[in-house]
């Protein structure tokens, strides 16, 4: 198989976690490791779904809770409980985060003419997470757009210019934290 | 015009490391001139400036800059009178040729597009040539001689070589490029190529793969002929080179120097030898930031795993202690923990080496400063002296970046208000001649720069009266010398009569201090009023590491850094009040500091209430001039930590400096010491505000 030929065909191929019972999917090529629970150091001013940071191979990596990031119920983390490590965001700006799901589910092959628009969902999952469905044989995967994940802006500091441009007056600590910033 | 046969990429590669050359020979010339102005009459002063106006000429027609080779050929003239002592060094001349030297650095800086005062170059050009008018000339050196201007004086080398270097038309087919070559010459010593355009046809007859031109360089270096004719082994069957040597006459000291080296068979240094770019250095390459960083991102990585290997084998021993071990495991323990110390100590040492490599002399922001004394001194028609000491510190590249502008910003202000009119001073029985002094020295653990003037130093009353125009002080308030003097560093402050364009906007000494608070550092001002004033700068040797104590909340560890703690108290309830139920404060000493309970100032739900302050610690930090309490669960180790960059992989977190990795792999937070004082400021305004 040539170099061109593999790449093909990991660019179709997604691993798949469980979350609340259904399966989600995110590119595997963004995929940089799998790892269970650690103990997370906490980062004051930072939304609840940010767990904290821990230390990847000497590389300082924020772990994000994605049933608190979908506004699911929040369960115990276990045995099972497992952190998927992906590279997300732009060429220019690309970090590395954890996503903390149920569990690892597989790695399905799955072509795009086999990838569904996404229909309206309603309240349970922000539509912007979501890049499709996909269809393997009678089973459905979502497929997540993992660079919207963690919405950057809402961060305090994350970019301080729009957040003050947009809300105008900001609580006095996310004030604090973008005055900071800029 | 640039040379456009090259290709364009790494014509711009060579453009660059001119510019560079260019910029560090410039800085040779002014430091040159200042020493000159300054009353060193030593020759070697006058030779480290010609020789970096020569390599700039050299460099410059080497490029096709003709401005500039044939600017810097008038200068090189005229210095060349001064180094056989026609022409004596006098004021106005190190005045003209600090113009001049104004004059190249803006021709260097619009190499690549972008204009230069030309009239004001011409002006310059022809003062220069107006001194040389003034010489009795001995010898034929011709102004005029166009593209001969860029041959050098003959007398001058001691080692000249002629290569006339004809390539054959099918040079280029080969794929050859004649740059290459050059760049190898230059490696042997100095070149100047001169291109021959005489080959070259109409352009409609022109045939881009042909190849038209010819050269004569001129090599000044201490190589053979072999050595030379190396150079060109790969084009040998495509090009015809002849090269001669030049007479050599040894008529100055340098030439002489040349010659003892020679005589004593010292081959060893040719590089340093030859290379007459005005730098001393001992043999240095120029490396990517970027590759330095991540060398020391690797051994920082390498610290850790280090520390944690030694955790796990103490560990390991310790419960081995318990049981019943065996002799041979008892041997083999102690063996590894003889290798494990060992590896400890050369991974320090790795790691220190590491650093070494960011780190820089502090002359190379002091090199600035000189220049800037002379041209304000004289504008102010003040009579200051600069003196430099320590300018071998080695400090940060990152640090040495930043505290340029506010070094600059306090020597400007030690002209401006420190240093007396000279007729002040003699009334006030001083020396007519102020002096600043400039000093870099280690303390401790960091480095300590100091701006000492011997001028007016702070007044007081003036500073006091201001402060209480402005509402910063009460008008009943009474207090100390040194709480007056520190209120020059807050923001919107000046006590300048008169807003010059020196200093005195009144925007200068709070940014002065958040600059230097930015980045871990701390300011300090003494004065006495009638001797002079002493602005005093206390840095951490880097930004990538730092010292930290290691403090603990409830289950979590917290890095602060060290520098700015001033001492730890153990908490006595007796001293602690809470003001209006909600500020807390605690008096130590007849001092009243705010205290900030860690808990709160991170809003971790993890970390639960404090209660009671019983048993305590109170970690009293200094930033922006203000003292705050920090009350922690309890005080653990102090550590050099390696800074992560939250960044990196998150946002910028207020409050947070940064991250780093402890010894067991776990991660940790190192406190922002600066928003720390701001947040507290919040809580507390209206305290001690006003």
């Amino acid at each position: 198989m040539s170099d061109n030929e593999k790449l093909q065909e990991e660019l179709n191929q997604y691993l798949t976690f469980i979350l609340n019972d259904e399966e989600y999917g995110v590119p595997i090529l963004t995929v940089r490791g799998i790892q269970g629970w650690e103990k997370t150091t906490p980062i004051p001013n930072s939304p609840d779904y940010v767990m904290g940071i821990i230390n990847l191979r000497g590389e300082v990596v924020p772990i994000i809770d994605l049933r608190k990031r979908f506004h699911l119920e929040t369960i115990p983390y276990g045995a099972h409980t497992v952190v998927i490590v992906v590279r997300i965001g732009e060429e220019d700006k690309q970090r590395t985060v954890g996503l903390v799901v149920d569990g690892v589910a597989d790695v399905h092959d799955i072509d795009d003419e086999n990838i569904r628009k996404t229909p309206e969902f309603g309240k349970q999952v922000n539509n912007d997470f979501v890049r499709g469905l996909g269809l393997i044989d009678e089973k459905m995967v979502i497929i997540l757009e993992i660079d919207q994940l963690v919405d950057w802006q809402k961060v305090p500091g994350g970019n301080a210019e729009i957040d003050v441009l947009e809300t105008g007056g900001a609580s006095v600590e996310e004030g604090l934290a973008t005055t900071e910033a800029a | 015009m640039p040379n456009t046969d090259m290709n364009d990429s790494s014509m711009n590669e060579i453009r660059q490391i001119f510019e560079t050359e260019c910029s560090d020979g410039l800085d040779v010339i002014e430091a040159g001139l200042l020493a000159l102005e300054g009353g060193d009459d030593n020759l070697d002063t006058v030779n480290d400036i010609f020789r970096g106006a020569h390599s700039i000429k050299g460099g410059a027609a080497t490029f096709g800059y003709t401005n500039i080779a044939e600017f810097t050929h008038v200068m090189e003239t005229l210095l060349d009178k001064v180094r056989s002592e026609e022409l004596a060094v006098s004021p106005p001349l190190v005045k003209i040729f600090l113009q001049a030297v104004d004059c190249l650095r803006s021709m260097v800086e619009t190499m690549d597009g972008g204009d230069y005062d030309i009239e004001r170059t011409e002006e310059i050009k022809t003062e220069l040539s107006s001194w040389l008018d003034k010489v009795p000339s001995s010898d034929e050196t011709d102004l005029e001689a166009g593209a001969e201007a860029v041959n050098l004086p003959a007398e001058f080398h001691a080692m000249a070589w002629d290569i006339s270097f004809v390539p054959a038309s099918s040079f280029l087919l080969s794929g050859n490029q004649p740059q290459h070559i050059f760049r190898a010459l230059a490696e042997l010593g100095e070149v100047v190529v001169t291109p021959n355009t005489s080959a070259m046809p109409e352009m409609s007859e022109f045939n881009p793969e042909e190849m038209y031109l010819s050269w004569d360089i001129e090599l000044i270096a201490d190589v053979d002929k072999k050595q030379i004719l190396e150079e060109f082994d790969w084009v040998e069957t495509e090009c015809k080179v002849e090269v001669t040597e030049r007479e050599v006459t040894p008529v100055d000291s340098e030439n002489q120097r040349i010659a003892d080296r020679r005589a004593m068979g010292g081959g060893t240094d040719r590089r340093q030898g030859s290379r007459r770019g005005g730098k001393k250095d001992a043999g240095s390459i120029r490396v990517d930031i970027e590759k330095i960083d991540a060398l020391l991102n690797l051994v920082g990585e390498m610290v850790i795993n280090q520390s944690m290997l030694n955790n796990q084998f103490n560990s390991r021993n310790h419960s081995e202690d318990g049981g019943s071990t065996k002799q041979v495991g008892v041997t083999a323990s102690a063996e590894l923990d003889q290798s494990l110390s060992l590896l400890e100590r050369t991974t320090r040492e790795l790691q220190e080496a590491v650093m070494k490599i960011r780190m820089l002399p502090v002359s190379t922001t002091f090199n600035r400063y000189p220049r800037l004394v002379y041209d304000l001194s004289s504008k102010l028609g003040k009579n200051v002296e600069l003196k430099i000491t320590g300018e071998n510190t080695e400090l940060d590249k990152t640090v040495l970046e930043k505290i340029g502008d506010p070094l600059l910003h306090l020597i400007r202000n030690s002209l401006d208000h420190g240093i007396e009119n000279p007729e002040e001073r003699v009334a006030a029985g001083k020396e007519e001649i102020g002096t600043i002094h400039l000093s870099a020295s280690h303390e401790g653990g960091s480095v300590v720069i100091r701006v000492t003037d011997d001028g007016a130093g702070l007044n007081t009353e003036k500073i006091l009266k201001k402060a209480i125009e402005k509402g910063l002080v009460e008008v009943d308030e009474r207090p100390s010398e040194q709480q007056i003097n520190d209120l020059v560093f807050h923001a919107g402050f000046s006590t300048a009569d008169v807003v010059t364009d020196v200093s005195g906007r009144g925007v200068g000494m709070d940014v002065v201090r958040n600059n230097i608070e930015d980045i871990g550092g701390r300011v300090e001002v003494h004065s006495e009023r009638g001797k002079g004033s002493t602005f005093q700068i206390t840095l951490p040797l880097t930004l990538a590491i730092l010292d930290g104590q290691l403090i603990q909340v409830g289950s979590e560890v917290y890095v602060i850094p060290l520098l700015s703690i001033v001492e730890t108290v153990q908490v006595d309830l007796e001293r602690i009040n809470v003001i209006s139920g909600s500020e807390t404060i605690y008096r130590l000493r007849g001092e009243v500091i705010p205290v900030v309970d860690m808990r709160t100032l991170y809003k971790i739900p993890e970390l639960d209430s404090l209660g009671s302050y019983e048993n305590k610690q109170l970690v009293i930090i200094e930033s922006e001039r203000r003292r705050i309490g920090l009350v922690v669960d309890a005080l653990l180790d102090q550590h050099q930590v390696v800074i992560k960059s939250l960044e990196t992989n998150y946002v910028k977190i207020s409050g947070i400096l940064g991250a780093t990795i402890l010894g067991d792999g776990t991660v940790s937070l190192i406190v922002d010491v600066t928003t720390l004082g701001e947040t507290a400021r919040e809580d507390t305004a209206g305290l001690t505000q006003h």
